[in-house]
């Protein structure tokens, strides 16, 4: 049991955090503790998460990627366009393309930070500036409304009727991204491929001398997050119905932070796909609270980063630094 | 019928190298070096930083080529060179000094690496990994939480991780590079008696040090190299600590202790009743101007604890400091450095110097007010002051604004000396000074301590060593548990005496 606490030291700070939250919101808002709101933060949080699941894999081999967000955009257009091409297609022809498109964009990152010995960070930089301005040179900045019939139509995989008539319903995005994390799970957590990753990300120079392919890491880790990238992409066009060049622009910090919060280290070798998806889910459940409780959505940015601020402190911090006269009474000097 | 045949197993080498030579950027790293391991012997590479010891580890494993003509000859195979895959998979494993663990993986995973690594990914097998792991835990007669991150643990215990993972490599040939450099008296005897395990167990151990009294110890035969060539090859029964440095070195040392009458010199540092608990406890001393006082003891007795305080980075809980006649209490340690004390970092690599700015910058650090001009850096006065104390130390650098990680242990030493005497300190704290800094390098750095003192400089020098403060000292505190338990004059009490009453 100790030693769970002792590894799992950030999950469980999250769930604490999580849970104050969620006990203050069930008080605060009438709607807030219901299976209606609960499916639908599993809903609006799915593409967060195939992200986040994504970064996290690039985050554990030790890199960083900017510029996943905006690759999402490049691929929901092409997969469109592509898509109008061969005349309709369906989900699995469509995450192939998408999937397919992403590992592409992935790749080139992993390339020149390979290739070139970039640091990841100006590499995607670079490209997150490469691939938004060719978006927008070649879309002029035009959206797509007109995608295929079943891109558009909403796919309830579970659904019931509540008391007041509303409907609670379980849609497809939350299945793909269960699929996403449960992937993602198990390649870094059962494959020999994974915990080569964390090696790699911990220490890189062991892992060389150990013979690890390390240009096979990186190309592993940005084309697990391009796969990543790419189907969440898809998704996102699903959900919103329509793809808006610049509608994933500026969702690399988000999600960022949020995989971060969840205990993955900048510099690598650390972070876990559960603390991920708390992470993300910690931001979401805040955004969702706010918004029931009638908060002016001007004012989330500020509150989702104050939250951020004190979830890092209080998973970075024992509790004895926090309150130090915890300490002082039960180790008497 | 039987010994005759053992005996001619043991007596035909595991290893065998000729011819081997290596050549960078037209600096000859290995001139024409012949090596040889016998099976489950314990064999010492000895010589200075730069002598080839790890160009020579590196040939042997594979991470560099030779130039054609050497001969390989291992286990029954013989090879022009070897790659990093055929030295591994042929039982040649290599504990390197910086470990090359995975901290944030568990002591389990840690051990149990090689079983993830292969041509294709496939699934982990745990269960398989922890059963590898214990049992190469057990061959060494330990036992470890194998399921809780490495950096939980200790140095010393992330050792013999190291050496566990070596074994589970099937390993017949282990090279062992600077094992005990951080570790204490205690922990070491440890290591010693599983590196004998080891050998017993029929695996040869190639033992790195430059801690001689353990190669001593350990080793039955010592192969001495100098300046990429090979001295010899030397059984070590009949050798002696001060054999060896003149092997490795090409010179001859005399040992003698300090006779310097001080009784007249005025105090410089007066310590009474100083305490921090958990730390040291009423600790009182004196440091007389142009006196070198030895404080030794095992590690974590306190001493770094009580450099730090007298350099103003922890508040005792009680005590008074006088320095120089004026009682002090240091808020932090810019206090501590305009009052005139300076502290050189027991950790040289990570704390001591910053590792990829250059020599001139590295040097200044300290002093930066005295290189001002106009309130900016003069860059007219930095390269003078940095000229003289170059000049002053005998430091040997290429150029000014090279990279302070291209200089060998004990040059990089010097300039980190050389960057608190630029803050005109009237009393310097040296904190294992000479770790990982050659034999040869070492008595350098002491002749430098010695004329500092004779300047009329108050130093403490920190030691783990004995043998270092008793030659370079004028008197010796032995510190055990936080407090001061003993105090001896060099010259009226011997080596062996002192020894004792630290490692007893």
């Amino acid at each position: 049991m100790r030693r769970f606490v002792r590894s799992h030291a950030t999950e469980l700070a999250l769930l604490a955090v999580i849970a104050v939250i969620c006990v203050f919101l069930s008080f605060a808002t009438d709607r807030f503790f219901t299976l209606g709101n609960a499916f639908d933060l599993l809903n609006t949080s799915s593409v967060n998460i195939i992200f986040a699941v994504g970064l996290l894999v690039v985050l554990i081999a030790g890199g960083i990627d900017i510029s996943f967000a905006v690759a999402a955009s490049v691929v929901q257009y092409l997969a469109a366009t592509v898509l109008g091409w061969i005349g309709g297609g369906n989900w699995i022809v469509g995450l192939i393309i998408a999937g397919a498109l992403g590992v592409a964009l992935g790749c080139i990152n992993a390339f020149l930070i390979h290739r070139f010995r970039i640091i990841s960070i100006v590499a995607t930089i670079s490209t997150f500036n490469i691939f938004f301005g060719l978006l927008m040179f070649f879309t002029g900045g035009v959206s797509i409304y007109n995608l295929p019939d079943w891109l558009t139509t909403r796919v309830v995989l579970f659904e019931r009727e509540m008391a007041d008539g509303t409907w609670a319903e379980i849609t497809l995005p939350v299945l793909i991204m269960a699929i996403c994390v449960f992937a993602t799970w198990t390649l870094i957590t059962r494959t020999t491929t994974g915990r080569q990753l964390y090696a790699f990300g911990d220490n890189p120079e062991g892992a060389r001398r150990f013979g690890i392919n390390i240009g096979a890491m990186q190309f592993i880790a940005f084309g697990w997050l391009g796969l990543m990238a790419g189907i969440a992409g898809l998704v996102q066009a699903h959900y919103a119905q329509e793809v808006v060049p610049n509608a994933l622009y500026g969702r690399e910090l988000d999600v960022l932070a949020a995989v971060v919060l969840g205990g993955a280290r900048l510099g690598g070798g650390k972070g876990s796909v559960l603390g991920c998806i708390l992470g993300v889910l910690l931001v979401s459940i805040t955004q969702n609270g706010l918004n029931l409780m009638g908060v002016s959505p001007f004012a989330f940015k500020m509150i989702v980063g104050a939250i951020i601020l004190a979830a890092i402190t209080l998973s970075n911090t024992s509790i004895e630094r926090l309150l130090p006269f915890l300490k002082s009474r039960r180790v008497p000097s | 019928m039987a010994d005759q045949a053992l005996d001619g197993a043991a007596s035909r080498p595991l290893l065998s190298l000729r011819n081997v030579n290596m050549t960078f950027g037209g600096v000859k790293a290995l001139k024409n070096v012949s090596f040889e391991v016998l099976p489950g012997e314990v064999h010492c590479l000895a010589g200075e930083n730069g002598s080839g010891k790890s160009t020579l580890i590196k040939v042997i494993t594979g991470v560099y080529k030779p130039e054609a003509g050497a001969v390989i000859d291992y286990d029954g195979q013989s090879y022009s060179h070897m790659s990093p895959v055929t030295a591994q998979a042929s039982g040649i494993q290599v504990i390197w000094q910086d470990l090359a663990l995975f901290p944030e993986m568990t002591v389990a995973e840690n051990i149990a690496f090689q079983t993830v690594i292969g041509r294709w990914p496939r699934l982990v097998n745990y269960a398989e990994m922890r059963r590898v792991a214990i049992n190469a835990l057990q061959r060494l007669g330990v036992t470890f939480d194998v399921d809780l991150a490495l950096h939980h643990f200790p140095i010393a215990q992330r050792q013999i991780v190291a050496i566990a993972r070596a074994l589970v490599g099937e390993a017949k040939l282990v090279f062992m590079d600077e094992p005990t450099a951080s570790l204490t008296q205690s922990e070491t005897d440890y290591l010693l008696d599983i590196v004998r395990n080891l050998s017993a167990s029929g695996v040869a151990v190639v033992f790195v040090s430059h801690r001689l009294a353990e190669v001593l110890e350990i080793s039955s035969r010592v192969t001495v190299l100098r300046d990429g060539a090979l001295v010899g090859v030397y059984p070590t029964k009949g050798l002696t600590q001060s054999r060896i440095t003149e092997l490795m070195t090409g010179k001859t040392f005399d040992y003698s202790v300090l006779h310097r009458d001080l009784s007249r010199s005025p105090v410089m540092l007066e310590v009474k009743g100083l305490s921090r608990p958990g730390e040291f406890d009423d600790v009182s001393l004196t440091v007389r101007r142009g006196e070198t006082l030895g404080i030794t003891g095992l590690l974590g007795a306190g001493r770094t604890e009580l450099a730090l305080t007298l350099f103003g980075m922890r508040k005792p809980k009680s005590g008074s400091v006088v320095l120089d006649g004026k009682p002090v209490r240091f808020g932090s340690n810019r206090d501590a450095i305009a009052a005139g004390v300076a502290y050189l970092s027991e950790d040289r690599l990570s704390l001591g110097l910053i590792q990829p700015q250059a020599i001139a910058d590295n040097m200044v650090i300290a002093s930066l007010d005295k290189i001002l001009s106009g309130g900016f850096i003069s860059s007219e006065r930095k390269r003078s002051l940095v000229n003289r104390w170059i000049r002053d130390l005998g430091v040997r650098i290429g150029k000014q604004d090279d990279a302070i990680s291209t200089l060998s242990g004990g040059n990089q030493q010097r300039v980190a000396i050389a960057k608190w005497l630029a803050t005109d300190p009237k009393l310097l704290i040296l904190d294992a000074p000479t770790v990982g800094v050659d034999v040869g390098a070492r008595a350098g750095i002491f002749d430098i301590v010695s004329k500092l003192a004779d300047s009329g400089l108050a130093i403490i020098l920190i030691s783990d060593e004995v043998p270092e403060v008793y030659f370079n000292a004028d008197r010796v505190l032995h510190m055990a548990q936080g407090r001061i338990v003993g105090e001896f004059t060099p010259g009226a009490t011997t080596l062996q005496a002192i020894e004792e009453a630290v490692y007893a």
